[in-house]
């Protein structure tokens, strides 16, 4: 049964995934960038504190002696500046803005107030440097003046820091990710997984289970489960009325020819010519084939019906076969055929007698209308390994190039067209096989002629 | 810039005697027997101390050629800043000046190096001995004095025996000496005891020198009987007059300096003057030397600092500033020149 081909757009579990993996993607970024943000904050904060004690050192160190400015700057002022990674420190020492002491290319920065610190990072001798400067006011006696202090220090501490606080939030940020995607794998199948456990079941359903979907559903897919079960009921609806007709129009028919069939044999003991015998033989071939037809359909027809009603009851497989064999009988005997069964014992099965009698009669009936005159049909019954029937006859065989399009509906073998048949044969064999849970095989025996073996 | 013409103030002395052309206290080019990269050394260490290292160094290395020159450490200092292109590697016994051309860029970066954290900085700053300042004493002199084992018993001698003493001290002039200035400034940090050991010293007309070489040649001579913050190294390279005199190290606070070498960033070979470094710093010369060499190395198996070295820390560059440099300078004239 091949399906059409079902247009996509794109995936929903994927869908699902990359929405729920990029916002993932997208909140570890902003973590990463937040974290190490943060962190500089604080590392230049650090920095900056220590900054600032030593300006302030500095310049409280700052009098004036004799009208002189004189700045005995602590020994501690710069040592406490020191770092693991050896940062550089400069300095600049300003009186009402002319250098007093220190690098005269380190600009102090512009003060607003007269208590502003101010911290700024620049470059420095070709370097980055944090700067702080400060300023203090000086009264002497007879002179007020304003001494303004800049001192700056190297960033390799700051930055050896940041790198490894970045490398820690990289990493923190790696694994929070990873954990993302698991989730958002989990999740994504966790939703899915109803729609993957509907598909399922309506895939595994038999050709005629058109039952509405019993199982609960999540509740965003009621709608599409609903139209579902109604398109189905429908389905179901329109197919029974189908049946219906076509067993009514068997059924209708059947009696009618026997009619006209009885008719054209009383009329062919009649007639004496032989084109009129010749032409009567013909109308009775043909309406023998139509009489056939119209019983496999009502065979079919009864075993849709009855399949779905499941009402299975032990049956013994070797007595229906025997039952059959022996009503089959003077038909064979008619074709010089003779019907040889096998089997030593009973063999169970559960199924429904109806049904595995009408298989186990067009099984027969197909294997008498190929066997050529004065031939045998093997029939064996056995239960070895399961439960089956096999049926071999001496016929032409199937055709190899067929096997698989042998038992659709109304096919009928290439080689089959000087015999009667309606194609349905093998087809009832099939769907008596599918609402018993077997299998129907079909082969050729090594010696010629056609095997079939159902099994149960 | 004004930077650079208080340098010049710093060091008027020196810096009229060489405006131009620097007239190098020594000289001389070492060679190994196939001598061909030349690696430019300037230095504040003498020939005759150092000359046993570089020997040593070029015994195994033949395809160095050292140039070796010799200044004081303000005027290295100086000339270096002036052209760091002419040389390769400085050393120098004057931490501060060296730490400053550090801190101001001037050295280049050696990180292949490994060297305990104490005895470096930045990765471009090696210590490579370890010299305590020591009171050298005329031992006939001192024959039936007590021998002063710190700077208290120094202060007690001194004052018990003016008319011994007087005229007969000497110390480094710090205003011209870098090693002096420094040995000055980090014994002024630890104790007081300091300015009252210069008012003494002042007070019985201190002699006051430029160099090393000249304080002991005096001191062996008889000239002055005591001296005062020497490295004992330089006196004990002196065999000639090593009967003569006795090193002391003050047990109270001995302050010891670290000889330290910079590669000069725009070295033209680093890779002997990397060389050359790495075989100053493993202390392999004292080893080779045996008894040549009179610097102590540093220890390298002592993982901890040694209590007494002066640490290389930014605060070295405290006393360098102009105005620090201005008062400590007032105040020590005001204690040793009366």
């Amino acid at each position: 049964m091949n399906a059409e081909p079902v247009h996509t757009t794109g995936s929903l579990r994927n869908r699902l995934a990359f929405t729920l993996i990029g916002g993932a993607a997208v909140l570890t970024l902003l973590f990463y960038f937040v974290i190490r943000n943060y962190a500089t904050q604080i590392a230049q904060k650090g920095q900056d504190s220590i900054l600032q004690a030593s300006v302030t050192s500095v310049l409280d160190a700052a009098a004036i002696r004799n009208g002189v400015v004189e700045i005995d700057i602590p020994y501690a002022a710069f040592s406490m500046l020191g770092t693991p990674t050896d940062d550089r420190v400069f300095y600049a020492i300003y009186q009402d803005g002319a250098l007093l002491s220190g690098y005269d290319a380190l600009q102090p920065a512009l003060l607003e107030t007269d208590t502003d610190t101010v911290f700024q990072t620049r470059t420095f001798m070709e370097t980055s440097v944090r700067q702080v400067t400060a300023s203090r006011p000086l009264v002497g006696v007879e002179s007020r003046t304003r001494i303004t202090a800049s001192i700056a220090q190297t960033q390799d501490s700051l930055a050896g820091t940041l790198s490894r606080i970045s490398r820690n939030a990289a990493l923190f940020g790696a694994g929070f990710f990873a954990l993302a995607v698991l989730l958002s794998v989990w999740a994504t199948s966790t939703t899915i997984s109803p729609l993957k456990r509907l598909a399922d079941s309506v895939g595994r359903r038999g050709p005629q289970d058109l039952s509405a979907v019993a199982k609960p559903v999540p509740t965003e897919m009621v709608p599409l489960v609903s139209s579902l079960n109604s398109l189905m009921a429908r389905l179901e609806k329109s197919l029974k009325q189908s049946e219906d007709f076509i067993a009514e129009a068997a059924h209708r028919v059947r009696t009618p020819i026997a009619t006209v069939r009885s008719h054209a044999e009383m009329t062919l003991q009649r007639v004496d010519k032989e084109d009129n015998r010749q032409a009567l033989r013909s109308m009775i071939r043909a309406i023998d084939e139509t009489s056939r037809a119209a019983g496999q359909l009502l065979d079919h027809a009864m075993i849709t019906f009855r399949a779905s009603q499941h009402e299975f009851q032990d049956v013994d497989l070797l007595q229906t076969t025997e039952e059959t064999v022996l009503r089959l009988t003077p038909i064979a005997d008619m074709k010089d055929v003779q019907l040889n069964l096998k089997g030593d014992h009973a063999v169970t099965v559960s199924g429904d007698p109806i049904l595995i009698q009408s298989v186990v009669r067009n099984l027969i009936d197909n294997a008498l209308k190929y066997a050529p005159g004065e031939s045998i049909i093997d029939i064996e019954v056995c239960d070895n390994p399961v439960p089956l029937i096999e049926v071999r006859d001496q016929g032409p065989g199937f055709p190899l190039d067929e096997m698989d399009t042998l038992t659709d509906r109304f096919t009928r073998g290439r080689n089959a067209s000087d015999t009667i048949g309606s194609g349905l044969g093998l087809t009832i064999a099939r769907d008596v096989a599918d609402a018993h849970g077997g299998k129907l095989v079909i082969s050729n025996n090594a010696t010629g002629g056609a095997c079939v073996t159902l099994s149960f | 810039m004004r930077y650079v013409i208080f340098l010049i103030f710093l060091y008027l002395q020196v810096s009229l005697q060489s405006a131009q052309a620097i007239e190098w206290e020594d000289e001389q080019t070492f060679t190994g027997t196939q001598g061909t990269d030349t690696l430019r050394v300037i230095s504040s260490t003498d020939t005759s101390v150092f000359a046993p290292v570089i020997n040593h160094f070029l015994s195994t290395n033949p395809r160095v050629k050292i140039e070796y020159r010799v200044a004081s450490s303000a005027v290295i200092y100086r000339e270096f800043q002036r052209s760091p292109g002419d040389y390769d590697l400085i050393i120098s016994s004057a931490m501060d000046l060296q730490f400053k051309l550090v801190n101001d860029g001037y050295a280049k970066q050696v990180p292949e190096l490994e060297h305990p954290d104490w005895a470096q900085w930045r990765q471009s700053l090696f210590g490579f001995t370890l010299e305590p300042a020591s009171i050298v004493v005329n031992k006939e002199a001192f024959a039936t004095l007590p021998k002063p084992e710190s700077r208290q018993q120094m202060i007690e001698v001194l004052r018990s025996n003016p008319d011994t003493f007087h005229g007969r001290i000497g110390t480094y002039d710090v205003r011209e000496s870098g090693l002096g200035y420094l040995f000055a400034t980090q014994d002024a940090r630890a104790s007081e005891t300091y300015w009252r050991l210069m008012e003494i010293m002042g007070s019985l007309d201190t002699r006051l020198y430029c160099c090393s070489g000249d304080m002991i040649s005096d001191l062996a001579a008889g000239k002055i009987v005591i001296s005062y913050n020497v490295l004992g190294s330089y006196a004990r390279t002196r065999k000639d007059i090593a009967d003569k005199i006795e090193v002391i190290v003050p047990n109270d606070f001995p302050n010891t300096m670290m000889r330290t070498a910079l590669i000069s960033r725009e070295a033209r070979q680093p890779s002997v003057a990397i060389q050359f470094l790495r075989y100053l710093t493993s202390s392999q010369w004292s080893e080779g030397g045996a008894g040549q060499v009179a610097l102590p190395p540093l220890r390298l198996t002592t993982a901890d600092t040694p209590i007494t070295a002066i640490s290389l820390e930014p605060g070295l560059m405290i006393f360098l500033d102009r105005l620090k440099r201005r008062a400590f300078i007032q105040e020590w004239e005001n204690a040793i020149i009366q």
